[in-house]
């Protein structure tokens, strides 16, 4: 049984300013811990869509990310709208995000299919108007 | 590992402990240690905040002085471009030029010419296949070491070619060969006039295996006090400048971007500002672009720990230097399609995780573990009163064993406070 380091988030759904910096702060401390530079990249790439999909999408969240020794487990759960069509939402290029959002640079439809390429597995559990949680996992070996 | 030396002193007899440049080093290298600042060398950058911040003057930037070294025959002085910023009312560049000829050397071979090279083959470069985009400066040695200590990914998009200063010391050999073939090798000293620190560094250890080509590192700010005199007496320059506005353009940020001579770039100036720009490029989260400029000072090397001026009036009395000037003056044929091979380098220092706890996971998962812990029970106020730079920095010395005695003194004061209120209450 393999102990696990966690680093907490809450994600501000209020201020888009501050979306990303779960990401920065993850970096640095797998940094810390010796990780080969790619998975480190993988995962600040996945957590970095994460966050930015709990603020456009469901006015902010909570960010775990579990560190294990053969793996990295990053859990983001919110309590947002839900998602009707998990299918159609992992279609590259589709976007709910709004006119507002897009013109910031966001909203281009490829958070999730970039959470998935990025990361080895991906699970999305959500519901309608209760929320989503989506887990990824990054495998060290 | 070979321990990289660095060119920031410290004057013992002035540091007072302060704790100002423990919190503003971007790399958190510095501590306080028996109440004067101690820089980790491994962690060091060379970005010369500690040098901007410090409020007594106690850090410096070593440099050699010119007049060590007239043990030369022919010294050739390469003047970084930021030197024209420096004067009031100066509209010819050749006044510089033939100034430093006064004050003692025989020849002098302009940085901003090589820079025009440097931003000629650039373009060239741009339109291959060979480079990945976006391609990342070089110019700057800050940058450059930054990239090798913290964004290993982000290696191979640094451009592949030797900076300005290199190329103009290569040349500047060359040339003095060809003019006086009397000359030998250890005859010719190359004195760059650097306007920072980190360039100074660079120098010293080099870059990855590459040796650089120039003998001797000279303060800006020395030389410009020489060349004042000499300026104001010098009536008619002799040499005439090879440098066009793109050259002269480098020494502060965007001029290098601009020369790229399309709208396909960024750039950003200041340490942290440069930071933030790597993380995005990292995480792919920038637009498509082709071209990256980060200088670490803000303003370029204009605002370079060296340099007499401010940085934005030094940027704009170079804008009245460039008024007449041609743009460019590079020489490179326009069928060339390729960057001669002494001017090409892929020598950077290998990846070197500084911040890396230990060589084990486990090992590193456990210290983490207890670096968190340890930090729960500290203020989390990053004031920097124990000598590290955050709560954090604080709770990893300890665990790393590295905390050299160091307190919390905020959480002393609340202990003695506590026992303060229970001896009133005793009373």
């Amino acid at each position: 049984m393999s102990e696990s380091l966690n680093f907490h988030f809450d994600v501000d759904g209020d201020n888009f300013v501050s979306a990303g910096q779960a990401s920065v702060q993850v970096k640095k401390n797998l940094r810390r811990l010796g990780l080969p530079p790619e998975i480190i990249r993988q995962v600040s790439i996945a957590l970095y869509e994460g966050e930015i999909n709990m603020v456009i999408h469901a006015g902010g969240g909570e960010a775990d990310i579990n560190v294990y020794e053969d793996r990295i487990v990053i859990v983001l759960a919110d309590k947002g709208p839900g998602i009707p069509d998990i299918n159609l939402a992992m279609q590259e290029g589709y976007s709910t995000a709004t006119e507002n959002v897009r013109s910031l640079g966001f909203g281009a439809g490829m958070g999730l299919p970039n959470m998935k390429r990025y990361t080895d597995e991906m699970k999305i559990e959500s519901e309608v108007g209760v929320g989503t949680t989506i887990t990824m996992c990054v495998y060290l070996k | 590992m070979n321990s990289y030396r660095h060119s920031v002193v410290l004057d013992v007899e002035k540091c007072t402990g302060c704790t100002t440049c423990v919190r503003h080093c971007p790399t958190e290298a510095i501590r306080i240690n028996n109440g004067h600042a101690e820089i980790n060398t491994d962690r060091c950058i060379d970005c010369g905040e500690c040098i901007r911040v410090c409020p007594h003057k106690a850090k410096k930037a070593m440099c050699s002085k010119f007049e060590h070294y007239m043990h030369y025959k022919w010294k050739i002085a390469l003047p970084a471009p930021a030197l024209y910023g420096q004067f009031d009312g100066l509209d010819d560049v050749d006044s510089v030029l033939q100034g430093l000829k006064d004050i003692g050397f025989d020849d002098v071979y302009e940085v901003a010419k090589a820079a025009e090279v440097v931003s000629g083959y650039t373009r060239i470069l741009l339109k291959s296949e060979a480079v990945k985009k976006p391609v990342i400066s070089s110019a700057c040695p800050v940058i450059s070491r930054l990239i090798s200590l913290r964004f290993p990914y982000l290696k191979d998009n640094i451009l592949p070619m030797l900076p300005p200063m290199e190329i103009a010391a290569m040349e500047a050999k060359k040339k003095a060969k060809a003019e006086h073939p009397e000359l030998k090798d250890d005859d010719i000293g190359v004195f760059f006039i650097s306007p920072c620190a980190a360039k100074v560094s660079y120098i010293r250890n080099g870059y990855g295996d590459y040796k650089s080509n120039v003998d001797v590192v000279v303060s800006l700010s020395d030389i410009y006090f020489l060349l004042i005199g000499a300026m104001k007496k010098n009536i008619t320059p002799q040499i005439s400048s090879e440098a066009g506005m793109i050259g002269i353009g480098w020494a502060s940020s965007g001029g290098e971007s601009s020369a790229i001579l399309n709208d396909s770039y960024l750039f950003a100036d200041g340490i942290e500002n440069c930071i933030q720009v790597l993380d995005s490029i990292e995480n792919g989260n920038i637009p498509q672009i082709e071209f990256v400029e980060l200088n670490a000072c803000i303003g370029g090397c204009v605002g370079g720990v060296m340099t007499i001026e401010n940085p934005f009036i030094a940027k704009t009395r170079l804008q009245t230097v460039r008024r007449y000037m041609p743009v460019s003056k590079n020489f490179i044929p326009s069928d060339i399609s390729f960057v001669p091979e002494s001017f090409i380098t892929d020598s950077l220092p290998n990846y070197t995780p500084i911040s890396r706890l230990s060589d084990s996971l486990s090992e590193s998962m456990r210290m983490m573990a207890k670096i968190q812990e340890i930090r729960k029970g500290l203020p989390g106020i990053d004031c920097g009163a124990c000598g590290a730079p955050t709560c954090r920095a604080f709770a990893e010395d300890i665990v790393r064993g590295q905390n050299n005695g160091r307190k919390c003194v905020v959480l002393e004061h609340t202990e003695d406070s506590v026992n303060c209120e229970g001896e009133n209450d005793d009373s």
